[in-house]
């Protein structure tokens, strides 16, 4: 397996090998569980659901996957590449290019003083794209993907909505071509019906693109429509996981059970 | 290309008194190419169970389960997403889709999945809709608006939108007016006709004789011990 690749290339992907495994991930927080001995495989093209109340560890366990926090213990392969024995240049590399994260709050995730435009473009720019014009049609190509009007390029994020925030980020995330997207409560602040537009979008680019995606959320409703497949955390630990259906439909574990029958109804 | 053997299935609620609760046992039924087998019982004998465990959102707890070439009681997520995208619809009762998404777009869904061209699902989609009486003003609106009836004809023509090799249809001509009924029941017909397997569940029993080749009846499935 090579170690090269430039930022552009397009790489060969084989659907049956996965592309993120890990096994054993653990952090702690001294005596404190954050999450414990965490495994799982992703497969190219797969939405995997972490759900789970707050406090579960599923918000640690995306932060230990993305490298934003260092696991204590265990082993996380990208792509056949050791994450966690990576120089922190190398994955922070792999961070601008092949990786996304979209947090739950835009303003973590933008840089609100800079044009929306500029915002697609300076992750152009972090993965080397040097060319002005080439920027700015790419930025605007993105910025029409998540339904933001050409006319909004060059206004600032902090003069958008909250739902058209979120499609920014996604824009600025997805604009590099990353093959795997970490996304933390991505329709968490937002209206009902500004949740369903970014739902209907986000199942798009997931289908199109040929994305993996983790994505965490307390909002059952949301995975049920997204995710492929389904973890549930409870107190650190992975107490389920399965086909999203099947785990929301049949949930095994008294833990999943009591947080499927907690559902309100609509 | 279906056949189930010796099936079982049970419910553990551990959060009332880890009640364990067997529902099915010695299940077994085998569906031909081209072949529509009807599931009866009374309600709560398991039929929808039974159905559910082959689509595989409930477990099963014993038995196999063959779809073509994979097992669903024993299949990893990712076969039975793979079998779900390729070989098996289902057509259920209710209408899940994502607010806001037109019906054209919902009924083309299935076909995107697997790689169709935008104009081609659309155009697919449109067929469908059309032949199940779902007025063109109504196609770039969400179903999630529409009464009952509508929502259940946007389920089925979903459903029929890709040629499965094998289908489950819970109930498809429930509060169906009987010009609609005679539409379901064509589609039927003529997904048996390219060969397709189908496993129903269909109450209105005109229908169940007309497109039914055999009848299996859930209740010898029913565990012999009492709960």
């Amino acid at each position: 397996m090579t170690l090269h690749s430039t930022e552009f290339s397009q790489k060969i992907r084989d659907p049956d090998q996965p592309l993120l495994k890990v096994e054993g991930l653990t952090k702690r927080y001294g005596p404190r569980i954050g999450c414990l001995d965490v495994s799982f495989d992703l497969y190219p093209g797969e939405v995997l659901g972490i759900v789970g109340e707050s406090g579960s560890g599923k918000s640690t366990l995306l932060s230990c996957l993305a490298g934003h926090q260092r696991a204590d213990l265990g082993r996380i392969a990208y792509d056949g590449r050791d994450v966690l024995g990576m120089s922190e240049t190398e994955r922070r590399r792999l961070g601008r290019t092949d990786w996304a994260f979209v947090h739950q709050n835009p303003r973590d995730g933008l840089r609100m003083g800079v044009s929306a435009g500029g915002n697609v473009g300076e992750r152009l720019m972090a993965v080397g794209a040097r060319h002005y014009g080439d920027i700015r049609d790419k930025a605007q190509d993105w910025l029409g993907r998540v339904e933001i009007a050409s006319d909004r390029i060059d206004d600032r994020p902090s003069a958008f909505s909250g739902g058209m925030q979120q499609r920014l980020q996604i824009a600025r995330n997805l604009v590099t071509g990353p093959r795997l997207v970490f996304m933390d409560e991505p329709t968490g602040g937002l209206d009902v019906s500004v949740q369903a537009r970014l739902l209907d979008l986000l199942r798009g680019l997931v289908r199109d693109l040929g994305l993996s995606v983790i994505i965490v959320t307390h909002d059952l409703a949301v995975v049920r429509l997204l995710a492929h497949r389904l973890m549930v955390m409870k107190s650190g630990r992975v107490v389920e996981q399965g086909l999203t259906d099947q785990v929301l439909d049949d949930p095994q574990h008294a833990y999943t059970q009591l947080l499927v029958s907690s559902v309100l109804q609509v | 290309m279906i056949r189930v053997e010796n099936l079982s299935k049970s419910f553990t609620l551990h959060n009332q008194g880890s009640a364990v609760i067997p529902v099915m046992a010695g299940a077994h039924l085998s569906i031909q190419p081209g072949e529509c087998v009807g599931l009866t019982g009374q309600s709560g004998s398991g039929k929808s169970t039974l159905m559910r465990m082959v689509w595989g959102n409930y477990l099963a707890a014993g038995g196999s389960i063959m779809v073509g070439q994979t097992d669903v009681a024993t299949a990893e997520p990712r076969q039975i997403i793979a079998l779900r995208r390729h070989t098996l619809g289902y057509v259920s009762q209710f209408l899940r889709v994502v607010p806001r998404v037109p019906t054209l777009d919902v009924v083309a869904e299935p076909l995107l999945a697997l790689g169709s061209p935008l104009a081609d699902a659309r155009a697919k989609a449109a067929d469908l809709l059309q032949r199940l009486n779902i007025p063109e003003r109504l196609w770039p609106l969400s179903p999630t608006t529409f009464s009952g009836g509508e929502q259940q004809r946007v389920n089925i023509a979903r459903g029929f939108a890709h040629a499965y090799p094998a289908l489950l249809l819970d109930e498809p001509t429930a509060s169906l007016d009987a010009a609609n009924r005679e539409v379901v029941l064509t589609l039927i017909e003529e997904a048996k006709a390219r060969g397709a397997a189908i496993l129903g569940i269909f109450h209105d029993e005109g229908a169940r004789a007309r497109v039914c080749d055999r009848l299996v009846d859930v209740t010898g499935f029913t565990p012999k011990v009492a709960a």
